[in-house]
């Protein structure tokens, strides 16, 4: 690696448009063969399951012409490609079929639960990524003295804790010893930004960001201590600057790394909460999970995961994409 | 990666500096380990954890599966019960002892399984590369776009719960990632100057796998494999949390949080002690993933 040769005074350096813009279609491309790959996943997840899904819907004393006729009309009665290839040309019009247990289409109970998911996990990223910031530069900054040690250890404890652990361990301390905050739930009907319903996210957001802040800690870390080892470092000291003015400069070097680890934490608690959530009760894609789950709603369980993984493609590809577009550096294949 | 091994595997023939050289690097591995007593410390916290589950039915002070009406949910320092009882009377400590024997299990087992499988698609994909490459990498690629947990869930949920199924779905979580190491080192090595001699020698594709390609791809994989184990216990752990992974009567640390959770409100202490065991477990064996990266400057 170099210094940043050639950065304008805004900070960025000046893009080269076409290379760019050929880098992004190739990654673009590259995600199509993907996504089709994790809609297959999902697809033949349900067709791994033991038992008939239709056992599911029908009574148990259903007569062989009523199980053949509920079949039917749920297409289980077609070859694999047939039912895969019809399943994916309502999925990507949005028809992600009908949750069998509850007669609802799928999108509708999908689109709260995500919100509700995509509220908590990025509150925990934010939160993750301010102390994680906050240790990784401490110890950074401070490599090989107790201060690193104790940043460090914090953050190999965040990145170890269970936590789904974690959030019990909450609840009894601030809920049950103590009856500060909500052990459970969504503040209903409440206003988003009063504190009636704010406080319903404290606990949940804490659990589930001690893993990013875990992880954020120890890649700032280490793109710290790299960075700082650059000449360009020594330059700027050598030329006069405050050393908060040169830790703006390191830490300008350091973002498209933090960048990309947020952004794919993001993903990963997406799909990821369906422990803190089922702690909590929390209203999210992980209720959802579990309620498909153990009522074997094959439809909502497909969707869920569907939705959540594909999530996940679209977060990498962002992530690559402004990473190559905040560092020209940056050139892979 | 530990190029002494690479040039040791080019040395073969003459067998002297080939010895040398090799016991060298592991015993400079030894070495840095034994002046790092982090490491030390936790191999130990893990060590007596696995000879208490290997040696549960002797050590245990009750059977795990005895319940009692009249000492439910006992607190910690109960006369009869050193760390109480849980919400059916059975012994925690007991249980907790049993215990580690599937938590641990669930730890290690997937992750072995995980490192062979995944370990010999990258190299075979590394070393084929062309179409065999493509075939593999993308498929991989299709898991890895998956975030962990839920497709462990996913997984997990479709199949029921059960210690096998947990196998068969956090094994099938970690090869991708595995996997990527495997082929990317493999890569790496398969242009490298000695690799061409060797070939030029005359040696077979399966000579230089064994000799060039493995000793160098098992440091890293190795290294890779050792930080994931963390992940396997919490998730095993979590997988078993959320119903999907051992199920009870069966003594596990997740099970355990799971069916003392009610318990929070009565017996808080009791009910968070089989995840104090999953946190030691697991911060145990990242800390020891650490230590041997550093000692073996593996970086992956």
């Amino acid at each position: 690696m170099h210094a940043p040769v050639g950065r304008g005074p805004t900070g960025l350096a000046p893009i080269n448009g076409a290379r760019m813009f050929n880098y992004a279609l190739r990654r673009i491309l590259y995600s199509v063969p993907i996504a089709v790959g994790v809609s297959l996943v999902c697809f033949l997840l349900l067709h791994i399951a033991p038992g008939d899904p239709i056992d599911a819907i029908a009574p148990e004393s259903a007569s062989p012409q009523l199980l053949a006729e509920l079949r039917a009309a749920y297409g289980f009665d077609r070859s694999l490609p047939v039912q895969y290839f019809s399943w994916l040309s309502n999925v990507i019009v949005g028809d992600f079929g009908t949750s069998i247990m509850t007669g609802r289409p799928v999108l509708g109970e999908l689109a709260n639960a995500v919100v509700n998911t995509l509220l908590l996990s990025g509150g925990a990223v934010l939160v993750g990524f301010v102390f994680g910031l906050l240790l990784g530069t401490i110890a950074g900054y401070t490599a090989g003295s107790p201060a690193d040690r104790a940043a460090t250890a914090f953050a190999v404890a965040g990145i170890s804790v269970p936590n789904y652990w974690l959030g019990l361990v909450l609840v009894v301390i601030f809920a049950v010893n103590q009856d500060w905050l909500p052990a459970m739930g969504m503040g209903q009907g409440a206003p988003f930004l009063s504190w009636a319903n704010l406080r319903h996210f404290v606990l949940p957001v804490i659990a589930l960001s001690v893993i990013p802040a875990g992880i954020i800690a120890r890649s700032v870390r280490g793109t710290v201590a790299e960075v700082r080892k650059q000449e360009f470092v020594q330059t700027l000291h050598a030329k006069g600057l405050s050393p908060f003015r040169v830790f703006i400069h390191v830490m300008k070097n350091s973002a498209p790394a933090l960048l990309a680890v947020m952004g794919l934490q993001l993903g990963y608690l997406m799909g990821g909460s369906i422990l803190v959530e089922t702690v909590f009760s929390w209203p999210g894609t992980g209720f959802l999970l579990n309620t498909a789950i153990f009522t074997r709603d094959l439809p909502l369980l497909q969707g869920t995961i569907l939705i959540l993984s594909m999530f996940f493609v679209v977060i990498n590809l962002v992530v690559d994409l402004a990473q190559a577009l905040f560092d020209p550096r940056i050139e892979r294949n | 990666m530990n190029t002494p091994t690479s040039t040791q595997a080019a040395a073969s023939g003459s067998d002297i500096p080939r010895a040398r050289i090799s016991r060298s690097f592991w015993h400079s591995v030894a070495r840095r380990l034994s002046r790092d007593p982090v490491t030390i410390a936790c191999t130990t916290v893990l060590l007596v954890i696995a000879l208490v589950a290997v040696f549960a039915p002797v050590i245990a002070p009750y059977d795990p599966y005895k319940t009692s009406i009249l000492v439910r949910l006992a607190p910690m320092g109960h006369p009869d019960h050193l760390l109480g009882t849980d919400e059916l009377g059975r012994d925690l400590l007991t249980r907790l002892i049993y215990g580690a024997r599937t938590s641990l299990f669930m730890g290690f087992a997937p992750i072995l399984l995980a490192t062979l499988i995944g370990g010999t698609l990258g190299i075979v994909a590394g070393y084929a590369g062309g179409a065999t490459n493509m075939i593999i990498m993308r498929t991989i690629d299709v898991f890895y776009a998956f975030p962990s947990v839920l497709l462990a869930v996913a997984i997990s949920g479709v199949l029921g719960a059960g210690i096998f199924n947990s196998l068969v779905s956090l094994t099938l979580v970690f090869i991708p990632s595995l996997a990527r190491v495997g082929e990317s080192v493999t890569t790496q090595v398969r242009n490298q100057d000695f690799v061409v001699a060797a070939r030029a020698t005359g040696a077979s594709d399966w000579q230089i796998i064994r000799g060039h390609v493995l000793s160098n791809v098992v440091g890293p994989v190795m290294i890779y494999a050792s930080s994931l184990v963390s992940v396997a216990i919490v998730l095993a752990s979590g997988l078993s949390f959320l119903g999907l992974g051992i199920v009870p009567p069966e003594a596990e640390w997740g099970s355990m949080l799971s069916t003392l959770r009610p318990a929070i409100y009565i017996a808080p202490m009791n009910a968070i002690l089989p995840g104090i065991m999953i946190f030691v477990t697991s911060m145990c064996a990242n800390l020891i993933s650490d230590g041997l990266r550093t000692a073996m400057d593996v970086k992956v």
